[in-house]
């Protein structure tokens, strides 16, 4: 009569076992920065709310090399979330069907770079036409 | 014209009935151009080692028999080539995430369990006899679900997805990619037998997309796919269940 004695593996650093999972983490950990930026824009508005000097205060602040770096760190993780996110999207839609035609996934995609940049230029022209 | 170069292959044993835990042991196989990772574990069995365990059966990825990792990474060893490793070497393991019964097969006793709960099988409006002739649909309705019928039950998806090795209560990429294929299907019914799983916290929501199981499949099954359109579905369901008195809906 043999023995039965499943192994079970042990899942500690799971994440380091493969670039597929290293990549994976890198893009969940840029929601830290999404929402740090957001945290720090909001602190920003609070500020306009108090009064000029504190809102002066605050863009003076954002002059700190510290806020450089962090910015740039912050709009690398922003195109990282964006990018990743517009490449997994056709997975989480439903099914399109354009007459009998299912809707590849790379037009989907596409699209959304598509609708990104009319928007982005869209409110480029507002911005800078007001 | 068969060249006879050798590799190193280093495979993962484990006995239970002798070893406490598992180790590596490493085997030097002849390879010609031709010769599969699958038929490299032939080898060893066949000349070097009786004792090593493996599933196999068709040598031609339609099965679902030969899963393992080589060099970390889930495949059917009987569509990966020794040459593609060639200089290199390989090693090779069961399955990640499933339980090691002996050296490099698996317990496969969940998945298969979680699979059977699916109901994976048609469960039409109404019942007819055999000669009352088959449930038709058009290429249409059947374009709906036919990447999804494509699974194998390698369970490579299960090798590569984290969540289900951090907590296999998660059913996991093919049994609800195989839930969605029945759910799609215009000849079934089944639907609302099977939202309670799609919506429970080990359907569809214990996935975070981390992708890597549509990576792996042999079959571009698209598991992720599957998952993930359900967590829009699940939402739905939910948010009806609100909007409709109980039994309205359907």
């Amino acid at each position: 009569m043999a023995v039965r004695r499943p192994y079970v593996r042990p899942m500690a650093g799971w994440w380091r076992r493969n670039p597929f999972y290293i990549f994976y983490m890198l893009r969940e950990a840029t929601s830290v920065f999404v929402a740090l930026y957001a945290l720090q824009l909001l602190y920003g508005l609070y500020t306009l709310a108090v009064g000029e000097a504190a809102f002066d205060a605050w863009l003076v602040s954002l002059r700190h090399p510290l806020f450089l770096v962090f910015h740039g760190v912050a709009l690398a993780a922003a195109l990282l979330h964006a990018f990743t996110w517009f490449n997994v999207a056709p997975k989480a839609m439903p099914v399109l069907y354009l007459g009998s035609h299912r809707v590849a996934d790379r037009t989907l995609v596409w699209a959304q770079y598509l609708i990104f940049a009319v928007i982005s230029v869209a409110i480029l022209g507002v911005v800078l036409g007001g | 014209m068969a060249t006879h170069d050798e590799i190193e292959i280093e495979v993962l044993r484990y006995h239970p009935e002798t070893d406490s835990e598992p180790s590596y042991r490493t085997y030097r196989v002849p390879f010609a151009h031709e010769t599969s990772v699958l038929q490299g574990l032939q080898y060893i069995k066949d000349r070097l080692d009786g004792s090593l365990t493996f599933r196999w059966s068709c040598r031609m990825a339609i099965c679902g028999s030969c899963g393992m990792m080589i060099n970390g990474v889930p495949n059917l060893t009987c569509s990966a080539f020794l040459r593609e490793y060639h200089p290199g070497k390989l090693r090779i393991e069961p399955l990640a995430h499933l339980p090691i019964e002996r050296d490099l097969a698996v317990d496969q006793t969940d998945f298969l369990e979680k699979l059977a709960s699916i109901q994976p099988y048609i469960i039409p409006a109404e019942s007819k006899a055999v000669d009352e002739g088959p449930f038709t649909q058009t290429p249409a309705q059947r374009e709906r679900f036919y990447q999804y019928s494509e699974c194998i039950n390698c369970l490579l998806c299960y090798a590569a997805c984290p969540q289900y090795g951090l907590d296999s209560g998660f059913l996991g990429p093919a049994a609800l990619a195989l839930l969605h294929r029945y759910n799609s299907d215009s000849r079934d019914v089944g639907k609302a037998d099977r939202m309670p799983i799609v919506n429970a916290q080990e359907g569809v929501w214990a996935c975070t997309l981390v992708g890597y199981c549509s990576e792996v499949c042999p079959k571009g099954v698209d598991p992720a796919s599957a998952v993930n359109r359900n967590k829009v579905i699940s939402t739905l369901d939910y948010f009806f269940r609100f909007m409709a008195p109980r039994g309205a809906s359907e």
